[in-house]
C-alpha cells in the first residue's frame, strides 16, 4: 500500500506539472489575444501573431496532457470535476476553437481593414482565460459530490469568488503576454509593451492579494493550512518570495532589461501556483476526494510512469529546440514573408 | 427544442456531431503529412523544382487542415468528462493511459515539429527541415495507433479485470493494446486516410488539368494520386473484408445489423444489396438479395448457417437502419474508388492520363468520396456497437454524466453554431487555395494576392526562398 501512496503522489505532481506548463505556455499565448484590443494597428498585430505562431500548437498540447493525464491517473477526479465545471469547460473549448483557427484564418481572409479573425482571436482568448480562471475558483470552493458522481447543478460554479479568480487569471495571462512582447519585439511596440506592463503588474499584485485574502474564508481547512504552527514555517516563505520577485520585476521594468520581465513573471506564476498547491494538497477535489481516493490502480499509473519518465524530458528537449530555432526579436515583415 | 429527448440521446448526438467534424481532419492530415514527406524527399533526392512547388502548395492547405484538426481534437479529449463522466470513471484506468500515450508520443511530436515544418526551412536547413516534416508525418501515424487501440478496446475488450469500485483495470497491457480488432481497424483506417488524401489531391490535380493539361504541377499530383488509387483501393477492399470477418468473430450482432439479417439462415444467408430495414417488423422491406451470397462472403461457404437478430434480445440490438445504410454507402464508395484506380491505370497505360477529360471529371466528383466513406465507416462501426460503450460490458445509458437535459442541449447547440461558422470559413479558405493552380516557382501566397502584402503564411515563402538557393 505504501508503494501505491507514493505513486499517486508522484502522479499528482506530474499532473500539476503538466497543468503548470500549460498555464504559463498557453498563458502568454492567450495573453497576446487578451491584449489585442490595445494594439489595433495591423502591422503590430502581425508581429504579435508571428511571435507565437510557430509554437502555439505545442503550448496547447499541454492542456490535452493535463486533461488526458487526469482521466488516466485520477479517473474519479476527472469524472467529478469536468461535469462540475461543465459550462466553463465548454466555454473554454469554444474560445480555444476561435482563437486557434485565427492563427491560420487571419492570413487567408480577403478583408483588408478590419479582420474578423482578429476579433475571434481576441474574443476567444478572453473567453478561454476567463473560463480557466473561473474553473480554478470553482475547484477551490469545492463541488457537491455524492458517491462517485458530481451531484450539483450546472451553474454551481458561478460565485463572486469564481468571478474573482476568472478576472485574476485573465490579468495574469495578460501580464505574461505583455512581458513576452517586451522580450520578442522592438521599437514602438516594445515601448508600448513596457508601459502596459506596469499597469498589468499592479493589477496582478492586486489580484494575488485579493485571492489570497478570500481563499482562507472559503474553508476553515485552508486557513488552518496557512496560519497554524508549524505549517507557517512552510507557508510563510511563499508571500515573502512573492515580495522579492515583485521588487526584481519592478526593477527590470524600470531598467528596461528585455530578457527579464517575462521570466520573472513566470516565477510569480510558479509561486502563486505553489500557493494553490499548498491550499489543496492532498485533495484533488477540495474537501471531498483525496489523490489516493481518486487514483487509478497502481498498474495503470506505473504503466504510464515509464512513458512519462522517458518522453517528458524528450518533449521538453525538442520543444526547447523549437523555441530556440525561433529565438530573438520578431521584426515587422521578417519571418513572415 | 429538444423536448422528448433525454440527456443521453443528446450526449450521443453531441459526441457524434463533434466526432464527425473532427475525424475528417485527422483522416486528411495523416495522408497529407505523409504526402508532404514524400514530396520533400523527392525534392531533396532529385532537386526537381516541381516537387518543392507542390510541397509549398500543399503545405499551405495542410496548415489550415491541421489547425482545424487540433482545435476540434481538444474538444474530443474533454467530451469524455463533460458528457460521459461515468464512462471516464469506469474505463479511465484502461482507456486513459492509451490516450495519455497518444498525447506523449504523438501530439507533442506533431506540435513540436510543426512550427519548424511550417516556418523553419530557412532557419534550420534542408536536412533538419526534412526531419521535422518526417516527425510530423510519423506523429500522425503514432496518433492513429493509440486512438485506434483505445477505440478497438471498446469494441473488443481484452486483457482487463474489474475492481471493487466497478472500474475496468488492466490485467495485461499487451492484450489491452493489441486487442482482437485493433490490427484490422488500424490497417483499415490508415489506408482510408491515404485514400482520402489521394482523392483530394487527385481531384485538385484533375481540376487544374481540365484548364491546362500541360501544367507540370497538376500532372505530377494527379499522377501520384492515381497511383495511390490504383494500388491502395484494391488493398483497402481486401483489408475491409478481413476486418468484416474479424467483426463477425467478435461482434456478430454488428454484422447482423450491417447485413440486415433479422432472421437466422440455417442453410446459407443471402446478401441483401438494398432494402428498407424495419426494426418494428424485424424484416427488410423491398429487399433485393442474392441467395447464399452472404454466407459465401462471411463464411466462404454458400450453405454455411448464419444467425440473425432473432437470436438476440431486442434491448441489445444496435439501430439497424443506420448501420445497414452507412455500411452500404462506405462499400459503394470503396468500389467507385477501385473503378477510378482501374480507369486511371488504363489511361496511363494508353498514354492519355492527362488528356482524358471524362476521367478528370470522375476524379473531381470523387474528391470528397474519401471523407464520406470514412464517416460512413465510422458510423457503421460505432452505431453497430450500440447499445454499449464497452462492447457487451458497459451500456451507453450507464456511461453518461449525471447532467440535466438543458446543460447537454445548450452545449450541443453551442457546438453546432460554432462549428458551422468556423468550418464554413475554413472550407472556404481551403477551396480558395485549391482553386489556385500550382504555379511553377510557387512562392507562397504573398506574391499571388496583392491584398496580403504583409505576409501571409510565411511558411511557404520561406520554404520557397530556401528552395531557390
Amino acid at each position: 500500500m505504501t508503494a501505491s501512496i507514493d505513486i499517486a503522489t508522484v502522479w499528482a505532481f506530474i499532473i500539476a506539472f503538466a497543468v503548470f506548463v500549460y498555464v504559463v505556455m498557453d498563458g502568454f499565448d492567450l495573453g497576446l489575444g487578451i491584449l489585442f484590443p490595445l494594439f489595433p494597428a495591423k502591422a503590430d498585430r502581425d508581429v504579435i501573431m508571428n511571435s507565437v505562431a510557430p509554437v502555439w500548437d505545442g503550448n496547447e498540447t499541454w492542456l490535452v496532457l493535463g486533461g488526458g493525464g487526469l482521466m488516466a491517473a485520477f479517473p474519479l477526479a476527472y469524472a467529478v470535476l469536468i461535469p462540475a465545471l461543465y459550462t466553463p469547460v465548454v466555454a473554454m473549448l469554444i474560445g480555444l476553437i476561435f482563437r486557434g483557427v485565427a492563427f491560420e484564418f487571419r492570413w487567408r481572409t480577403t478583408q483588408t481593414t478590419r479582420n474578423r479573425w482578429d476579433i475571434a482571436f481576441a474574443g476567444g482568448s478572453w473567453l478561454a482565460a476567463l473560463a480557466q480562471g473561473i474553473a480554478l475558483g470553482a475547484i477551490l470552493q469545492g463541488v457537491h459530490v455524492e458517491g462517485r458522481h458530481y451531484a450539483g447543478g450546472w451553474w454551481d460554479w458561478l460565485t463572486p469568488f469564481s468571478i474573482l479568480t476568472g478576472l485574476s487569471v485573465t490579468i495574469g495571462y495578460a501580464l505574461l503576454g505583455v512581458t513576452w512582447l517586451v522580450l520578442k519585439t522592438e521599437g514602438e511596440l516594445r515601448e508600448q509593451a513596457y508601459s502596459t506592463s506596469w499597469y498589468l503588474l499592479f493589477a496582478m499584485l492586486g489580484a494575488i492579494g485579493a485571492v489570497s485574502i478570500a481563499t482562507p474564508f472559503l474553508h476553515i481547512q485552508y486557513a488552518h493550512r496557512w496560519f497554524t504552527w508549524p505549517n507557517v514555517i512552510l507557508t510563510a516563505p511563499v508571500p515573502l518570495a512573492v515580495a522579492i520577485v515583485t521588487v526584481l520585476l519592478l526593477r527590470s521594468l524600470a531598467e528596461k532589461k528585455d530578457s527579464q520581465p517575462f521570466f520573472l513573471t513566470l516565477v510569480l506564476f510558479a509561486l502563486s501556483y505553489a500557493g494553490l498547491g499548498i491550499s489543496m494538497y492532498p485533495f484533488i477535489v477540495p474537501q471531498s476526494i483525496t489523490i489516493w481516493q481518486a487514483a487509478s490502480p497502481e498498474n495503470s499509473q506505473i504503466f504510464m510512469l515509464f512513458g512519462v519518465a522517458v518522453l517528458i524530458p524528450l518533449i521538453l528537449g525538442y520543444t526547447g529546440w523549437a523555441y530556440w530555432v525561433f529565438r530573438g526579436k520578431v521584426r515587422p515583415g521578417s519571418g513572415y514573408h | 427544442m429538444f423536448e422528448g429527448w433525454d440527456a443521453v440521446v443528446l450526449a450521443r448526438a453531441q459526441f457524434a456531431f463533434t466526432m464527425s467534424f473532427h475525424i475528417v481532419f485527422p483522416a486528411f492530415s495523416i495522408g497529407l503529412a505523409s504526402y508532404l514527406a514524400v514530396l520533400e524527399a523527392l525534392w531533396l533526392a532529385t532537386g526537381r523544382e516541381v516537387f518543392i512547388n507542390l510541397f509549398n502548395y500543399w503545405l499551405k492547405i495542410f496548415a489550415i487542415a491541421f489547425g482545424m484538426g487540433v482545435v476540434s481534437g481538444i474538444v474530443m479529449s474533454y467530451q469524455f468528462g463533460t458528457n460521459w463522466s461515468a464512462f471516464a470513471d469506469k474505463t479511465g484506468p484502461v482507456v486513459g493511459p492509451l490516450m495519455a500515450y497518444e498525447v506523449l508520443t504523438a501530439f507533442f511530436l506533431e506540435a513540436g515539429f510543426l512550427g519548424v515544418m511550417l516556418f523553419g526551412l530557412e532557419r534550420v536547413g534542408h536536412k533538419l527541415h526534412f526531419l521535422a516534416t518526417l516527425m510530423v508525418a510519423i506523429g500522425t501515424l503514432i496518433s492513429a495507433f493509440w486512438i485506434l487501440s483505445a477505440n478497438s478496446w471498446m469494441q473488443t475488450p481484452a486483457g482487463y479485470a474489474v475492481n471493487a469500485d466497478g472500474q475496468f483495470v488492466a490485467a495485461d497491457w499487451l492484450k489491452v493494446i493489441f486487442n482482437p480488432s485493433f490490427p484490422y481497424r488500424l490497417v483499415h483506417m490508415v489506408l482510408a486516410a491515404y485514400l482520402t488524401t489521394a482523392l483530394v489531391v487527385g481531384a485538385v490535380g484533375a481540376f487544374h488539368l481540365l484548364r491546362d493539361s500541360h501544367l507540370a504541377g497538376a500532372r505530377v499530383m494527379f499522377s501520384m494520386a492515381m497511383w495511390m488509387a490504383t494500388l491502395v483501393a484494391p488493398i483497402q477492399i481486401l483489408a475491409g473484408d478481413q476486418h468484416g470477418l474479424n467483426t463477425l468473430e467478435h461482434q456478430p450482432v454488428k454484422i447482423m445489423a450491417m447485413e440486415g439479417h433479422f432472421e437466422s439462415h440455417p442453410d446459407g444467408a443471402p446478401l441483401i444489396l438494398f432494402g428498407l430495414p424495419d426494426e418494428q417488423a424485424a424484416k427488410v422491406k423491398y429487399a433485393v438479395e442474392i441467395p447464399k451470397m452472404g454466407s459465401l462472403i462471411l463464411k466462404h461457404a454458400p450453405d454455411a448457417p448464419l444467425a440473425g437478430l432473432d437470436t438476440v434480445p431486442r434491448e441489445n440490438w444496435p439501430p439497424v437502419p443506420i448501420t445497414f445504410w452507412s455500411f452500404r454507402i462506405m462499400v459503394g464508395l470503396g468500389f467507385l474508388m477501385f473503378a477510378l484506380g482501374l480507369l486511371s491505370a488504363w489511361g496511363r497505360w494508353r498514354g492519355f492520363l492527362f488528356e482524358w477529360r471524362l476521367l478528370h471529371l470522375f476524379a473531381i466528383a470523387m474528391g470528397p468520396a474519401g471523407f464520406v466513406a470514412v464517416l460512413a465507416g465510422w458510423i457503421t462501426t460505432e452505431t453497430g456497437r450500440q447499445p454499449f460503450t464497452v462492447y457487451g460490458l458497459l451500456r451507453t445509458a450507464d456511461s453518461a454524466s449525471p447532467l440535466a437535459m438543458p446543460a447537454v442541449g445548450s452545449s450541443l447547440l453551442a457546438f453546432i453554431v460554432v462549428y458551422f461558422v468556423v468550418y464554413a470559413a475554413g472550407l472556404t479558405y481551403l477551396f480558395r487555395l485549391m482553386a489556385q493552380p500550382p504555379h511553377p516557382g510557387e512562392q507562397g501566397p504573398s506574391k499571388e494576392t496583392p491584398t496580403r502584402t504583409a505576409g501571409i503564411t510565411p511558411a511557404a515563402g520561406v520554404v520557397a526562398e530556401g528552395a531557390a538557393r
